[in-house]
C-alpha cells in the first residue's frame, strides 16, 4: 500500500522481526516507515473497540502507531529508528501489566 | 421576565452532591428543577478520584465516621438501583481499600488513627494492619518500598463520571427538570416562596437546596445561611489502559473498570486555580511508582487539576435556614462516598422528615468562634 519515493536507497539495508517474520528496512528509517514499507497497515488493535489502527501523523502526536519494541510496550514507532535485529510485536488490546523489559 | 411553572424544590448545583439530592427528591415524588452553572464551572464532580472511602474518615468526629460508614453500607443497593433505572453501570467495587505505607512510622501512625476512630465510634469498624507480605497477598504488584498497609474491607471505588451520568439520567427519567448553563443572579423568599433569578427567568419553588460547591459561599447568605468553603486543589494523572492488575484501590492509585490507572492525589491551597504543575505531578507519579513499579513504563495520557470544596474543619455543612424556612445548604468534600446518603436519609430530612442523628452537629455556627 505504501511505497518509498526514494527508489534507490544508498543507505545500508537492515533486517528486523515483526511478529516472527523478517522484514527489510534501511538504516535511518523510522520504525513506523519501516513497517509501512513492509506492508504492515494495522499496527495495533485498540483496547477500546478492537479496531485496527495505523499511523496518522508520523510526527509523534497521534499515538496511533504504538507497537511493542524489544519488550517495551506501546512505543511510538514513528519516534524510534529501526535497528537491525529489532524485535517488534503488534499489540492487541490493553498493555500487559508487567515490569518493563 | 418569563415565569416557568412553580416546582416543589429548586436544587442549585448539578455536581454529584446536587444531582444526588435532586434524584432523591424526584424519586420521592417531588417536582424538582435543578439549576446548574454548566461544565465550565469549577466542578469537583468531574475531577475527583472516585473513592467510596471509609478508613480514616471522622477521626475526632465520630458522627462523621458513622455518617460515612452508613453511606458505604447503602452504596451496593444504590448502585443496583441506578443500574436498574438507567442502565448505567457505575462500576462499584467495595472489596476493601489499602492505605499503602512507605515507612514504618507512617504505618504505625495510620494504624493508630484507625484505632482511635474505632474506639470513638465503638461497634463494627473493621480494619487490618498488614505487613509487606500481607499486602502482597492482596495486591501482588506492590514494590519493595511498601512496608505495609492498612486494609479496610469497607472501602471501595466507583466511576465518578458514570455516577454523575446515572444520576442525571435517573433524575430526568423521574420527571426532574435539568436547566444547564444558568448562573444564579439572585435568590429571595417572598410570601413563603423562593424566587431564583437565573438568565432572565424567575424560578419559583417552596424549597431551595444550595448544593453549588464553591458557589455556596456567595449564595448561602442570601437565604440566611453560611457556607465558609474554600478550594483545595488536587492533581491527578491517568494512564493508558492496562490489563487488570490492581483490584484494591488506595488513596493514591486505583485502576478503573476500563483498565485506566488513576493516580493522585495532592492537596494545595492555591485559590481558584485548577491547573497542573510539573512538580506536583512528578511527586505523585514517583510515589505511585514506588508503590507499583510496573507503572514506570506505563504511558500517561492525561493530567488535570480540580478544586475540592473544603470547610475550615473539613466536615460537611447540612443546614436548614431558620431565617428563610425551606432553604437548605449542603456542602461536603466527599460527594461520591456520601451520594447514597444524600439521595436517601438527607433527602428525607429536606422533605420534612427527622434529621439524621449523625448530621445534627454539622452546622455553620461551629465556625463562629
Amino acid at each position: 500500500m505504501f511505497r518509498t519515493i526514494i527508489t534507490a536507497s544508498t543507505r545500508p539495508a537492515i533486517e528486523l522481526r515483526v511478529d516472527g517474520r523478517t522484514i527489510e528496512a534501511h538504516e535511518g528509517d523510522t520504525l513506523a516507515v519501516a513497517l509501512l514499507s513492509a506492508g504492515v497497515t494495522a499496527f495495533r488493535h485498540t483496547p477500546v473497540s478492537g479496531e485496527p489502527r495505523a499511523p496518522l501523523c508520523l510526527m509523534g502526536v497521534c499515538f496511533d502507531c504504538l507497537v511493542e519494541v524489544d519488550g517495551r510496550q506501546n512505543v511510538q514507532s514513528c519516534m524510534v529508528e529501526a535497528q537491525s535485529g529489532m524485535q517488534v510485536r503488534l499489540p492487541t488490546g490493553a498493555r500487559r501489566a508487567e515490569e518493563s523489559a | 421576565m418569563t415565569v416557568p411553572s412553580a416546582v416543589d424544590t429548586l436544587v442549585i448545583g448539578g455536581g454529584v452532591v446536587g444531582m444526588a439530592i435532586a434524584y432523591g427528591l424526584a424519586r420521592a415524588g417531588e417536582r424538582v428543577r435543578l439549576l446548574d452553572e454548566g461544565d465550565d464551572a469549577f466542578r469537583a464532580a468531574r475531577g475527583n478520584f472516585g473513592l467510596v472511602w471509609v478508613q480514616g474518615k471522622g477521626q475526632g468526629n465520630p458522627a462523621y465516621a458513622r455518617w460515612t460508614l452508613a453511606a458505604a453500607r447503602l452504596w451496593p443497593a444504590f448502585a443496583q438501583e441506578l443500574a436498574a433505572r438507567t442502565g448505567v453501570d457505575v462500576e462499584l467495587s467495595q472489596i476493601g481499600g489499602l492505605t499503602m505505607c512507605l515507612d514504618d512510622a507512617e504505618l504505625t501512625a495510620r494504624a493508630a488513627d484507625l484505632a482511635a476512630v474505632r474506639a470513638e465510634i465503638g461497634g463494627d469498624y473493621r480494619f487490618e494492619v498488614l505487613d509487606h507480605a500481607g499486602v502482597r497477598a492482596l495486591s501482588p504488584h506492590i514494590g519493595p518500598a511498601v512496608v505495609g498497609a492498612v486494609f479496610c474491607p469497607m472501602d471501595g471505588h466507583v466511576s465518578p463520571l458514570r455516577l454523575l451520568r446515572a444520576l442525571v439520567q435517573g433524575f430526568e427519567s423521574l420527571g426532574g427538570e435539568l436547566c444547564a448553563g444558568v448562573h444564579i443572579e439572585n435568590i429571595a423568599q417572598r410570601q413563603g416562596q423562593f424566587h431564583v433569578q437565573a438568565r432572565g427567568v424567575d424560578h419559583v419553588a417552596g424549597k431551595v437546596v444550595l448544593a453549588a460547591g464553591l458557589g455556596n459561599r456567595d449564595l448561602a447568605p442570601r437565604v440566611g445561611l453560611k457556607a465558609p468553603v474554600d478550594p483545595v486543589r488536587g492533581q491527578i494523572l491517568v494512564s493508558e489502559r492496562v490489563q487488570p492488575f490492581l483490584r484494591h484501590p488506595s488513596l493514591h492509585v486505583r485502576q478503573t473498570g476500563e483498565g485506566v490507572v488513576q493516580i493522585g492525589d495532592s492537596k494545595e491551597d492555591v485559590g481558584f486555580d485548577d491547573g497542573t504543575t510539573l512538580a506536583q505531578l512528578a511527586r505523585i507519579a514517583n510515589r505511585a511508582i514506588r508503590c507499583f513499579p510496573l507503572l514506570e513504563s506505563v504511558n500517561v495520557v492525561r493530567t488535570w487539576g480540580s478544586l475540592r470544596v473544603m470547610t475550615p474543619d473539613g466536615f460537611p455543612i447540612y443546614q436548614a435556614s431558620s431565617e428563610c424556612p425551606g432553604a437548605f445548604v449542603v456542602t461536603c468534600h466527599s460527594g461520591i462516598t456520601l451520594a447514597a446518603q444524600h439521595a436517601g436519609p438527607l433527602t428525607d430530612w429536606i422533605r420534612g422528615g427527622a434529621e439524621p442523628v449523625e448530621i445534627t452537629g454539622f452546622k455553620a455556627e461551629r465556625f463562629d468562634v
